[in-house]
């Protein structure tokens, strides 16, 4: 067992996005707060702060988690990717960011990076995926610029696109 | 929006756990998903100064199927259970009620005796252990108890829990396969307005109805003809004393609970 005082900062350890990541939290810190203020990374988005909006997504150890409900401490040692994963490099847009792009799936963004964050994984885990099972998916966001039909649109074009990627590569292989 | 300052308390074995509840009591609250917890942190409506996280008790994270029940220990994700391969046969009425249990993004990591624990009298998986008849496997330093449902649930977000004990496991009698449920809520996933789930037992059926009382509530219907049917559910949905409220009219849950209430008893008996 374990005992980690209250107000004194505790080393956290864990992946970010395939590196490691270390820094310093109170037990009290959430993994929001942890990644923006304590890593830099701030393209995880903080909104309502109790689970509802999920603009706060990241992916925890393969599943889609609300960062603003997970302490810091509590994901020592897992797997955490942000929506700063899905880039292949400085300046290029993954298949969602640049479906999202072409189909103005976005227009303030700042729900963006959790959708992102529950379509990547949802779309590596089921890429047969069709509209009702993305709008599911979707529930656990709110948007309130789009009206949801573009969102829906790209994730099922990016889902088109990871399929005929994926068997090309098979092809390949 | 940020909680307040509290000890954490990393478990690693049941008894130590149990330990932190004995010495600190109302001081200290369990953690598992967080689902529920998270939101009343942040919010601080709980002010714990302690949390002790259980999620590292590798004995809670099992679901056990003997003759008769399915036991469901307190580590499980609501993902997992709904992930396991022998829950259509086994809990066929939780593998309907779990796909409207918050959204794919909260199941990943909430957890079935978590959203028991919290007992919000909108949250499916107490409506689902009430309508069954289910058990709450409470444990402390001193002692180990079941309650029953009906005996667990005390009001909105209260329960018969001691501060000092924890839930261990809540056990589902099996195979109840002649069953229904259906939600309405604003945007699938949110609490229920309404939420009903029917269960055949023996001629009649089972009603349990949540989101409109202070906690689920479930009332025997034996089998009668469609007006005597629609008096019963009528007397039940006033029974069960309905509010106005933000989300919903008294008067629109009743009518709801009327409508879905005869849909499901007959759903559940074909």
């Amino acid at each position: 067992m374990s005992r980690w005082q209250a107000n004194r900062r505790h080393a956290v350890r864990f992946n970010l996005n395939g590196k490691p990541c270390a820094g310093e939290a109170e037990p009290r810190m959430l993994l929001t707060d942890f990644l923006r203020h304590q890593i830099g990374m701030t393209g995880t988005h903080v909104g309502c702060e109790h689970g509802v909006c999920g603009a706060c997504t990241v992916d925890i150890d393969g599943n889609p988690t609300r960062a603003c409900l997970t302490l810091a401490i509590q994901v020592d040692g897992s797997n955490v990717r942000t929506v700063e994963s899905l880039a292949p490099s400085a300046g290029r847009l993954g298949i969602l960011q640049a479906a999202f792009k072409r189909n103005h799936a976005l227009q303030c963004g700042f729900c963006t990076a959790g959708i992102l964050m529950s379509l990547d994984g949802f779309l590596r885990k089921y890429p047969q995926a069709d509209e009702q099972a993305i709008r599911n998916l979707l529930t656990g966001h709110l948007c309130r610029c789009t009206g949801y039909t573009p969102i829906v649109r790209a994730a099922l074009e990016a889902a088109a696109e990871m399929r005929g990627a994926s068997s090309m590569e098979k092809s390949n292989a | 929006m940020k909680p307040a300052a509290f000890d954490y308390v990393r478990a690693e074995h049941l008894d130590e756990a149990l330990d932190v509840l004995a010495n600190e009591g109302s001081d200290a609250r369990i953690i598992a998903g967080g689902q529920s917890l998270m939101p009343m942190l942040n919010m601080r409506l709980a002010k714990p100064k302690t949390l002790v996280d259980i999620m590292r008790v590798s004995e809670l994270s099992r679901i056990e199927r003997n003759a008769s029940t399915v036991t469901i220990g307190a580590a499980v994700r609501q993902t997992s259970l709904l992930d396991w391969s022998e829950l259509g046969e086994s809990l066929p009425l939780a593998a309907l009620a779990l796909p409207w249990t918050g959204h794919v993004q909260t199941r990943s990591r909430g957890t079935v005796c978590g959203s028991i624990a919290h007992a919000d009298p909108s949250a499916e998986l107490p409506l689902v252990l009430c309508a069954l008849d289910g058990d709450v496997h409470l444990r402390s330093a001193r002692r180990r108890r079941r309650v029953a449902a009906k005996d667990f649930f005390a009001g909105m977000m209260a329960t018969t829990r001691g501060d000092d004990e924890l839930i261990e496991a809540v056990s589902f009698p099996a195979d109840q396969k002649r069953c229904a449920f259906r939600e309405v809520a604003r945007r699938h996933g949110d609490f229920a307005i309404v939420a009903c789930a029917a269960v055949a037992r023996g001629d009649g059926v089972r009603l349990a109805v949540g989101g409109v009382a202070d906690m689920p509530v479930a009332r025997d219907f034996p089998h009668l003809e469609a007006s005597a049917l629609d008096d019963a559910l009528n007397a039940f949905a006033y029974d069960l004393d309905a509010r106005d409220d933000v989300h919903a009219t008294a008067r629109y849950r009743r009518d709801l609970v009327r409508m879905i209430g005869r849909d499901l008893v007959r759903e559940a008996l074909q």
